[in-house]
């Protein structure tokens, strides 16, 4: 089991005094190497959810196990080694570093990480993702798709065992987003790397074996979709 | 990828605002080690004057100070003149008793050593008298001993060299009274050379002009002395200059001159001895006869005689703090250590005024450091997200904050760095100016010890400058800012 999430609940401060409740996920379970889409509406708690498994936020309670460690108990700085050894993350705006070239970019993957510095591990993902020849490029001279494939090459880079893609494919064209579709799906099956993808497309989700509907996982929008029910 | 190359991404990634930050710190940094470099120069200028072969100075009592300024350096007015007989004391029976024979004066000084005689012996005492102009430059009545046993350079070993000609020498039948020698610089900005006669102004630059002119029978080299800016003349000469001579009565006068093995009344000190050239006994090798033969000046008699200061070096230096004290402890004379004067000098003007100045561009490098500060700042509105990805991919809080750090780091370094080579350049380029206005040499690489703890210094304000944006960095929101 590569990750497993028990009564997860995450609140936000509202602006005008109050707290909002944004998830409360009873159960949610990814095997090894498993890939599982997560379809939502938009504002509806997808990115939320990945930065919670990610680390970078911290639940309000409820457990999150990634391979076997329990986030909830480290402290931050622990969650930012965990990250860097453990995650990968592909961003919809892909979030390349711009003063970096493609290569540099994919080796800031494996920076933060211990004890993972390999050189020649970021020329061969680069190559995987068909961009060997591009690898002194800045991102300001890489095309839209290619800057994802550079995207997809860092999350790879530090080996982790779970690949966070959150709507990679959003801000590519129709004919990059199946291929970079392909290329995510591809690289973690060969490197054995579990994947959670979010996105909102009924088009991608139905290419994955297992689809997770969070309104259905999240009893944020069951209760209110009960409640809707019983008004009506 | 190390910290400091994702750093230096960072500062060539804005190489513009970079290369400015870094340029105007390379001007503080220049500016501070060109007043250290200053300071250091004004420093040894100071000591290499002071080294001047000698450790007392001897001059009428006063201020120490003045003494000091215009013997060793030829600045300032003369406090007073001592008698010469103050000169004698530090002579031995047999040297005094060759004095009066020489110059004329009561009998009585050569019958006894001088009081001080033992505690200069093995030394020297070299008079000077001090009061007339060359053009802007201090006229030196001396002897040539001044050139035969005085040394300077940094360890006070090097002989007077000249560029042409000599020294000037006793009197004789081949050298006469008006024999003068030019520091470096008195040669070269009046244009004048071996050969050429120079006529000293009576007590300051702008007055009147002596009619006794001088032969100039020797160009030093440059010493990085005060020696460079002084026009050496023999002391008999100066003596014989119009208005040099102590007014005495006729009988003391007489009675000098009777000393000498002159007749009563046979002449007055000074004047042309009629007649005298006739003498066939006379021999080249004594002054006072030889003078006669030439149909020249006689010297002026003892009590004629001032000096305005004198040289000293005792033969055992463990006797100078007691000559010292016995030299202050009488009524007309006081002894200076120059060396100590000068630091006196360095510690109470020069010193706070280069201190000022070193504040100033202190603060000026403070100002570019600030400099520094406003630039990464500025631009961490722009590096949010970057900071972001950098947390999303596992960089701890510590790391981003290095990372800012860093750009600091390399901004001091380079901008350190290019201002030392700006300022050294600057100081290499003005060596040969400041070699000849100073005497002291700047290579491209001479340094001060307080240069170095200029980078480390700048490093640290670099760093407190880089604080806040890194703080900004440590505070940076990774849920918000990668959404954004």
């Amino acid at each position: 089991m590569v990750l497993a999430i028990h009564d997860l609940v995450k609140r936000f401060d509202q602006p005008g005094g109050g707290q909002l409740t944004v998830l409360d996920i009873p159960r949610f379970e990814m095997a090894d190497g498993e890939q599982v889409v997560l379809i939502g509406e938009s504002g509806g708690g997808k990115t939320t959810l990945l930065h919670l498994i990610a680390g970078i936020l911290v639940p309000d309670s409820g457990s999150i196990r990634l391979d076997q460690l329990e986030l909830t108990r480290l402290s931050e700085q622990g969650r930012d080694r965990m990250r860097a050894s453990k995650i990968g993350y592909v961003f919809q705006t892909f979030n390349l570093l711009p003063a970096f070239t493609a290569l540099e970019n994919v080796r800031l993957g494996m920076t933060f990480g211990h004890g993972r510095h390999d050189p020649s591990r970021a020329v061969e993902l680069l190559d995987r993702v068909g961009l060997a020849e591009r690898a002194g490029y800045r991102p300001s001279q890489l095309s839209v798709g290619q800057q994802q494939r550079v995207a997809i090459a860092r999350a790879l880079a530090g080996r982790p065992k779970l690949l966070l893609a959150d709507e990679p494919t959003a801000n590519v064209d129709p004919k990059s987003s199946e291929s970079v579709l392909e290329l995510i799906r591809g690289s973690c099956r060969d490197e054995g790397v579990a994947l959670l993808m979010v996105t909102h497309s009924m088009e991608i989700a139905s290419q994955f074996e297992r689809v997770e509907k969070l309104d259905e996982i999240n009893r944020v929008f069951a209760e209110v979709s009960n409640a809707t029910a019983t008004d009506a | 990828m190390s910290l400091i190359r994702i750093a230096w991404r960072n500062f060539c990634y804005r190489a513009l605002s970079s290369v400015l930050t870094t340029f105007s710190l390379a001007l503080g940094v220049g500016l501070v080690v060109l007043v250290l470099a200053i300071y250091g120069i004004v420093s040894e200028a100071f000591v290499r004057n002071a080294s001047v072969g000698y450790n007392l100075v001897v001059g009428p009592k006063g201020s120490a100070l003045q003494l000091t300024l215009n013997s060793v350096f030829y600045l300032s007015q003369p406090i007073e003149n001592l008698s010469y007989t103050e000169y004698m004391e530090f002579f031995s029976q047999e040297e005094r008793a060759e004095m009066v024979s020489r110059y004329g004066g009561d009998p009585a000084l050569g019958e006894r050593a001088g009081k001080y005689a033992g505690y200069v012996a093995g030394g020297f005492a070299i008079p000077l008298a001090l009061g007339d102009y060359y053009g802007e430059f201090r006229v030196v009545g001396t002897t040539p001993e001044f050139f035969e046993k005085l040394r300077h350079g940094p360890d006070v070993d090097q002989e007077f060299t000249f560029t042409e000609g000599r020294a000037f020498r006793e009197k004789s039948a081949e050298h006469g009274y008006f024999e003068a020698v030019l520091g470096s610089r008195v040669a070269r900005q009046m244009g004048v050379g071996v050969g050429d006669e120079i006529h000293p102004a009576h007590g300051d630059p702008e007055g009147k002009g002596h009619a006794e002119g001088f032969t100039v029978v020797g160009v030093l080299d440059p010493t990085g002395t005060p020696n460079d800016r002084a026009a050496f003349v023999n002391l008999e000469g100066f003596y014989l200059m119009e208005g040099h001579a102590t007014p005495v009565d006729e009988e003391t006068l007489a009675k000098a001159a009777e000393a000498r093995g002159e007749s009563s009344g046979g002449g007055v000190s000074g004047e042309v001895e009629s007649g005298s050239g006739e003498s066939d006994a006379v021999t080249a090798d004594d002054p006072a006869t030889a003078d006669a033969e030439a149909g020249g000046r006689q010297p002026l008699t003892i009590p004629e005689r001032e000096v305005t200061s004198i040289l000293i070096r005792n033969g055992n230096m463990m006797f100078a703090p007691v000559m010292q004290n016995k030299i202050k402890e009488g009524d007309r004379a006081q002894a200076a250590a120059p060396i100590g004067e000068i630091n006196k000098l360095m510690s109470y003007i020069v010193g706070p005024l280069l201190q000022a100045l070193m504040g100033i561009t202190l603060i000026t490098c403070v100002v570019a450091a600030v400099g520094v500060l406003v630039s990464i700042y500025n631009s961490m509105n722009d590096r949010r997200r970057d900071i972001a990805v950098m947390r999303a991919l596992g960089a701890r809080r510590g790391t981003v904050t290095s990372i800012i750090l860093g750009e600091s780091l390399i901004i001091a370094a380079i901008g350190g760095v290019l201002g030392w080579f700006l300022a050294h350049a600057a100081l290499y380029v003005s060596g040969g100016y400041i070699e000849r206005q100073t005497g002291v040499s700047v290579g491209l690489f001479t340094t001060s010890d307080y240069e170095l703890w200029v980078l480390p210094l700048v490093v640290l304000l670099a760093l407190v400058a880089g604080l806040l944006p890194a703080l900004t960095a440590y505070r940076t929101d990774v849920g918000s800012n990668l959404s954004a």
